[in-house]
This record gives C-alpha cells, structure tokens and sequence, in this order.
C-alpha cells in the first residue's frame, strides 16, 4: 500500500492528495469508473437506464433484510438481495407480461417503499442516511482489495459476453438464429450490472450511482461511431470526471458523489454540443 | 405436379405442425427444399409463413421432422441456415459500425478491444461477397433499407449455410436496391448451390425469380412451379381469380414504400 501511496504522490504532487484517505479515495475512482463506463455503453444501447436505476434504489431493501435477518455484513445483503431483484427483474422483462416501463417502476417503488419501512423502523433513518449520498473518503485498503477484484471479475466476464451482447442488442431474433442464448446472456449481464451497482453504491450513494452508470456512456455514445470509441469514451469521461470530482470536492468541501455526477453531467451537455457541430 | 429433383441435397419438412396457446398455427406440413433453387413461400398473411420460418429456425417447438437429406435419404450431419430478418427494429443512434456488428458475429474477442486483422479481412470478404465492401465503416444505424439488407445477407453468407432464409427481404427496400439484392441471391445459387427459401408478398417477384412455389395456409395448399400454381383453384381461391402477376406489381415501385433514411 506504501508503495502504491508514494507513486501517487510523486505523479501527482497535490496539497488535496497529501492524505491518506484522498489517495484511497483516489485509487477507488481509478478502480471503479472505468468498469461503470465499460457495463454503462451497454446499459445505454440495452435502454436500460431505468432499470439500472431500479436496481440502485433496491440496496436499501438488500441492507433492510439483512438486518432483519441478522446478516452482518452490509455489502453480502445489498449484493445478494441486489443480484435476486435483477434477474427477478430481468425475467419478468422477458416473459413481456407488462411494458417493461411499467415492471421496472413497480419494482423499483417496491424496493424504496420496504427498504424504507424496515431501516426506519423506530426512527433510526439517519444513521442509514450516508447510503443515499454516499461517501467515498470512506474508503479503506481492505475495501481497494476488494474492488480490485470485482474489476478483475467483472471485465473478464464482460469480455467474455460482449459481443453476444451486442447482437443481442441489434435484433434478438436475429442473435438467437445465430446461436446466441439471449435469455442467459441479458441476466448475466444485469447480473453483473447489479454487482457492480452494490460495490460502488456505499461510495457514490442510492441516489447519484446511476447517473455515474448512464452518463458517461451517454455522452460517450454522442462523440462515438464505433463500438470501441464508444468505449474509449465513455471510460475516459467516467475517469476524468471522478478524478475532477473528487479534487473539486476537496477544494469546496462538498459531497464527491455530487461532483463527480456534475462533472459527468457537464461532459453530456458538452456531447450533444459537440455532436450537434459535428453533424452540422 | 410436376417435382424438382435435385441430384443433391435438401432440406425435408414432414408432417410438420405447430400448435401455440391452444391454437392450431400449422398443421400437416409437407414439403422439399432443394438446394440449388429458390423455393418461394406464399400465403395471405396469418398463412403461417412467418411460423413456418420460426419453426426451421428450431425457435417454435413443433411436431413431425425437419430433416437435411442427401439425395438417397440419408441424414446429412448439421443443418446450417442463414437468416434474412423483415425487419430489423434496432437504435439507429447505436454507436456500432457495419464491422463491430459482423466481428462481434463472427468472433468472441469484444469489438470494442479492437479487431484483428484477420477478422477485419473476413468481414471485408463478406462484405464483397454482397457488394456492400464501402460500408464497412459506416454506423449500422446510417444504412438505408437496401444497404441493411445487403450487410445482413453477409451475416447469413457466414458461415455458409446450406439453407438461407429470407424474409420478405424486399419491404422498405427501393427498386435498385431490390434488384442488386436478388442478383446478389440468385448469383449465390448458381456459385454456391444453396437452398434458398424466400418469403414473399410480391407474386411478380416470385413469378420471375422462383424454381419452386409453396402456397401456404395452415398447411401446404398446393406446391410446383410458379406457372403451375398460380393456375391452381387454391390460387384463385386465395389471391382472386384476377389476381395477374407482374413485374411492376406496385409495393415496391418507388415512392410508393417508405425506404429507410
């Protein structure tokens, strides 16, 4: 950890970077915004920006049940409860009983509603309140460890199914006269939208991780052509804004989470701008 | 009625019926198609066609036997079937090029780490192979009808199938992009001896480029050369007796379908 510590000091020989907590901070935003800006060009092309919001909302009632269940740890809660309600989700997307508008807000009220009802049950909301705007000076090495792994993870099974993914995004018929099993290949990516969703959710907050999920890939998606700009792009747009983010924070002394969204959101403007010239 | 025979192989429905939801969609379907032609479906619409289709595409659970026989009946290993989609409903905002949708279809390497250069040969030959090369780095969602239809007959050419299938390939599609597409087709029949099913609304089509005609309606009405069969009864009783075939048949005239942008 010292080691790492002292690179950043040397690349990066910033009053703000000088503390312990702002270089995990910092390690923690190189860590995770580029596997949301990779998961996030898909979530943009799938449409699924609504759901990946549902999905956000539902780290309450994860960490609800796991307290009435006596589960100790926060983070086991939100991903098993948040990996069920995703496929639960996915299936019912699937089976096309309802618009899939309609399913997903059901879902998501469903998911505020309990996870509200359980966490203030005596009036004791407020310690859980740090959960909807998150905190990333939180963060700490075992905690690095930990995302290190989930990126590892997650980009390999990412690799693995994008392309299926992707012609699974085109036209399904079309990806399922090629052999692609779309109904496995859609749930392992919520799946892995979901794990990804409940790691950064402590840092980022209930109410700003999907933004940080849809945002740069929807800027990405205004500059790019190809699939690989689109990649190019949205993850130098999730890093740049984190790392801009969470300097600005410390200059102004307000929440990280909030910064690194605007930074994200401006980065959006500034695509359709730019999209709107190019195109003439 | 007179059959085709072919020396070679083809593709054998039996006895083929598909029930849904306690519905009867298809029932009793019997019928070859060879390789080296062009077999026609035809029907009104709700005949079955597009089932039929789902059905060989092993999409539609169904009963009776789709089998690939040589031409002493013996089974021949794997079907492969290429598949022209009507319509293809997709983002036309998607960022994802004419390449990134035929690499991803071709290889498991994600396109958006890059393709390698033998990939990117492979889409450029199947490209050729439909004259559609130019659009290799064109967005998918900038092609017009005609050109989407030339970049998914490319899909459908890899690997090559022994039985193509094509969906009304020619709604949306202008007069010249019509014309280069069944060129395209009916070149792939001479050079590559395939069996081709083609579903279509348009009985001049049909009339001009089929070997083999299937009317369809629930099950097969009547089938042989396109002469033949339009001047069954079950035609008439069908399409009406007035029903004459031509070249200039109107839905596809220009300026009377809406092309794509």
């Amino acid at each position: 950890m010292q080691a790492i510590y002292q690179v950043i000091d040397t690349l990066l020989p910033i009053p703000a970077l000088q503390f312990g907590f702002m270089k995990n901070a910092l390690l923690a935003i190189l860590l995770l915004t580029p596997l949301l800006g990779l998961l996030g060009t898909m979530a943009v092309n799938q449409q699924m920006a609504f759901f990946s919001d549902a999905l956000g909302h539902s780290a309450l009632t994860g960490i609800g049940l796991g307290i009435v269940l006596g589960v100790r740890s926060d983070l086991i809660s939100m991903l098993v409860f948040g990996v069920v309600w995703a496929i639960l989700i996915c299936r019912i997307r699937q089976t096309g009983a309802a618009s899939t508008d309609t399913v997903i807000s059901v879902f998501s009220s469903t998911s505020i509603a309990a996870g509200l009802l359980i966490l203030s049950r005596g009036g004791g909301f407020a310690k859980y309140s740090s959960l909807l705007v998150g905190d990333v000076l939180a963060v700490t090495p075992n905690d690095l460890l930990l995302l290190l792994i989930a990126l590892a993870v997650g980009t390999a099974v990412w690799m693995a199914m994008y392309n299926r993914l992707l012609l699974a995004g085109v036209n399904a018929s079309l990806a399922r006269s090629r052999g692609v099993r779309i109904h496995l290949v859609e749930c392992a990516f919520v799946v892995l939208v979901a794990v990804a969703v409940m790691l950064a959710i402590r840092w980022v907050g209930v109410m700003l991780i999907n933004a940080l999920l849809i945002l740069p890939a929807a800027a990405g998606r205004n500059l790019a052509r190809s699939s690989r700009q689109h990649a190019v792009w949205s993850v130098a747009i999730a890093l740049s804004s984190g790392v801009a983010g969470l300097l600005s924070a410390y200059a102004w002394d307000t929440s990280a989470g909030a910064a690194i969204v605007l930074y994200a959101a401006a980065w959006y403007f500034l695509s359709l701008l730019l999209r709107a010239v190019l195109r003439r | 009625m007179p059959e085709h025979h072919c020396s070679l192989c083809r593709i054998a429905l039996d006895n083929v019926s598909v029930q849904r939801g306690g519905q009867t969609l298809l029932q009793g379907v019997s019928m070859h198609v060879h390789c080296g032609q062009l077999t026609a479906l035809i029907g009104q619409n709700g005949a079955g066609k597009t089932t039929l289709i789902r059905a060989l595409l092993g999409e539609l659970p169904h009963s009776g036997t789709i089998r690939h026989i040589d031409d002493h009946d013996r089974d021949l290993p794997h079907l492969t079937t290429g598949y022209v989609p009507q319509h293809l409903h997709f983002d036309r905002e998607m960022p994802v090029t004419v390449e990134d949708f035929l690499a991803a279809a071709f290889t498991r390497r994600p396109v958006w780490t890059g393709i390698s250069i033998r990939t990117r040969r492979q889409v450029l030959e199947a490209l050729e192979a439909v004259d559609a090369k130019s659009l290799a780095q064109t967005p998918l969602g900038r092609c017009s009808g005609g050109e989407l239809q030339r970049v998914l007959l490319a899909l459908a050419l890899r690997p090559a199938p022994d039985l193509l299938v094509l969906d009304e390939p020619v709604s949306g599609v202008d007069q010249k992009g019509l014309s280069m597409f069944l060129d395209t087709v009916l070149r792939l029949r001479e050079t590559h001896h395939m069996a081709i099913l083609l579903v279509s609304h348009d009985l001049g089509l049909v009339r001009e480029y089929a070997d083999h005609v299937v009317l369809l309606d629930k099950t097969v009405l009547c089938q042989g050369t396109p002469e033949a069969v339009f001047a069954t009864k079950e035609f008439d009783a069908v399409f009406g007796a007035h029903t004459a075939p031509r070249r200039e048949a109107p839905q596809w005239l220009p300026g009377n379908r809406k092309e794509a942008p």
